[in-house]
């Protein structure tokens, strides 16, 4: 979501006026919609929140303080959103749980190491690959699936990403560092396997 | 993570510093240690290398135009009382 939507005017927004609202709607929905997708793996789920998204945007206006920019602004609703219908929809499973559970270190050290990196281009983006990257972003905890997608999916930067969320630069990039490792783990044992069917062809 | 082992502290050691090092924002002495390091032991370069093409792979899927489906827009606009503004 790049600041090149900056000519959307703040003040309009302000004053109620519609055909602003429209605009930023069309502006940011794409991006937004991703993060919800992403976030919480059904579309019926990421459309909800983008509503939402944009009725808290629209109702609190007033409290927008432009020390962020507009685009970290409607990120941190869209962000709190999706992880409030996560927490909806499990209620059972604790904030503490998942802490609990991302902060193990054991989590995280490498055991796969098969060197796919050899494998032909088009099985990597192939609509199964895809399929794989996709779950294995399903498969992060919470705190840290929100920290890949605003990081490596939606680009933003580090510091936006501390702004975004609220935590220090430190946690963000420790969670980053979680994530990836992560999904390197779940890609590796999908392009693995991959490389194992091609080498028996 | 080492097949030769070099020494497991190590290479633990590294893992900290990988996301940084994939970024590029790592200092050039750092990735001097990780470089020589990972070119001794199989297993860190391996990581190194895959950890590298995972994310590279998620940067390319996110460059793909991130859309929301015509009817999801539809909706949106009904929702937020925008449907005078709806235009293709």
């Amino acid at each position: 979501m790049s600041e090149g939507k900056s000519e959307i005017s703040i003040e309009a927004l302000r004053r109620g006026d519609r055909g602003e609202f429209a605009r930023l709607v069309d502006a940011y929905s794409g991006p937004l919609y991703r993060l919800a997708l992403k976030m919480l793996g059904t579309a019926s789920d990421a459309e909800d929140a983008l509503q939402n998204t944009f009725l808290k945007a629209f109702q609190h206006m007033d409290s927008f303080e432009e020390r962020s920019s507009l685009s970290t602004w409607l990120y941190r609703i869209a962000s709190n959103e999706a992880l409030m219908l996560l927490r909806k929809r499990r209620p059972e499973i604790s904030f503490a749980d998942t802490m609990a559970e991302e902060e193990d270190e054991r989590n995280y050290d490498p055991v796969q190491f098969t060197d796919w990196c050899c494998l032909p281009e088009e099985e990597y983006l192939s609509a199964e690959g895809r399929k794989a990257m996709d779950r294995a972003v399903e498969h992060l905890p919470e705190t840290l699936r929100i920290v890949f997608v605003l990081r490596d999916i939606e680009d933003l930067s580090i510091q936006e990403t501390s702004q975004v969320l609220g935590l220090s630069e430190t946690a963000v990039k420790t969670r980053l560092l979680r994530a990836r490792l992560r999904l390197r783990e779940e890609l590796s044992s999908y392009y693995g396997d991959r490389l194992n069917k091609r080498s028996k062809e | 993570m080492s097949a030769k082992k070099p020494s497991l502290t190590q290479c633990q050691s590294l893992l900290v510093f990988l996301s940084d090092f994939v970024d590029g924002t790592l200092s050039d002495e750092l990735c001097q240690e990780i470089n020589s390091h990972a070119s001794e032991c199989e297993h860190c370069r391996i990581v190194v290398d895959t950890l590298r093409k995972t994310i590279s792979l998620y940067h390319e899927c996110a460059d793909e135009p991130a859309e929301i489906p015509g009817e999801v827009r539809s909706q949106l606009f009904k929702t937020l009382n925008l449907q005078d503004y709806l235009k293709p």
